[in-house]
């Protein structure tokens, strides 16, 4: 196991993304590369879950997309995050929010949490 | 395994493999043994487990006791004398093409389902209650009267030696001798694999 750490300390990166937590409505900047040039794209949505450790470690982010929910999954040590916003944190009683994927509508949000 | 993203981006599945330092301990030559190899010796184990012919072979070379024996023909490098360490760097470097050998993993018996991928009676109805995983017919009857020599059947799947070709080394570290290969090698956590350049 020491191997792994070490390799993964070799590729890690500095930190620059904020904190936050499953529940929290963040948004992406993305890069999309297409051919040798490179655009930013937002991608806003929910925070289902944050998983693994290390340089595998991800998160899921949850969104509505006309009508359809859509996930994506985010590696924390991808190059081709530009960075990260967190617009407000969430109200939630577990780490894993997949009772939201049954959920539609009214029932489908997320409270704001009054402290932080 | 681990990932790691190379220079484009891209999220690349590796393997780590502890790729050193090897000891040479026999120089097999054209005039001696009638081809050319090297072999190579790798890891350390309690001397008390080592055979004194084992000894006697190490000693030569300087070293006390190894875990792993493998000798390659067409070694790379041809300097290489009894006793001299190899590592990892010396042989690698990233963006070569390897094949590793490795020992798969043992599954044990197995039928043949998930030993050669057959699909069994698809049906659980029509008259099928009690083969569903069957291998079905395995030949005809009376001619020619007995079952071919390699029919696939069930028996021990895995635990076998195992070559995974083409494999691309993505970086080496040659401060621990380790290797990242890309993609998975045979056999489980902390096995031990032979790298061919």
């Amino acid at each position: 196991m020491d191997a792994v750490k070490y390799v993964q300390e070799q590729y890690a990166r500095e930190n620059t993304l904020p904190e936050f937590r499953a529940g929290d409505n963040i948004i992406v900047a993305y890069k999309i590369v297409e051919g040798d040039k490179f655009r930013i794209q937002e991608y806003r949505g929910d925070v289902l879950q944050i998983k693994g450790h290390g340089a595998t470690k991800t998160f899921t982010v949850r969104k509505i997309s006309n009508g359809i929910g859509v996930e994506r999954i985010f590696p924390f040590s991808s190059p081709n995050i530009d960075s990260i916003k967190v617009l407000r944190h969430g109200k939630v009683r577990r780490a894993r929010l997949f009772y939201l994927r049954e959920l539609v509508g009214k029932k489908a949000r997320i409270r704001e949490k009054s402290k932080y | 395994m681990t990932s790691v993203f190379d220079a484009t981006g891209k999220n690349v599945a590796c393997t780590i493999v502890l790729a050193g330092p090897c000891t040479v301990t026999q120089v097999k030559t054209e005039e001696t043994d009638g081809y050319t190899a090297t072999q190579l010796a790798f890891g350390q184990r309690n001397e008390k487990n080592v055979t004194k012919p084992m000894a006697g072979h190490f000693a030569k070379a300087g070293i006390t006791s190894a875990t792993e024996i493998v000798e390659f023909r067409e070694f790379p490098l041809v300097d290489k004398v009894l006793g001299d360490t190899v590592t990892a760097d010396e042989v690698f470097e990233a963006g070569d093409k390897v094949n590793v050998i490795g020992t798969s993993k043992g599954k044990g018996f197995q039928g043949v389902v998930k030993r050669h991928n057959f699909r069994g009676v698809n049906d659980a109805t029509h008259g099928q209650h009690n083969r569903l995983r069957s291998p079905g017919s395995i030949g005809a009857a009376s001619y020619p009267a007995k079952v071919f020599k390699g029919m696939r059947m069930g028996g021990q799947d895995g635990n076998r030696r195992v070559k995974t070709m083409n494999l691309e080394i993505v970086r080496v570290f040659p401060e621990k001798n380790l290797v990242l290969v890309k993609g998975a090698l045979p056999g489980p956590k902390g096995s031990t694999v032979i790298i061919q350049k």
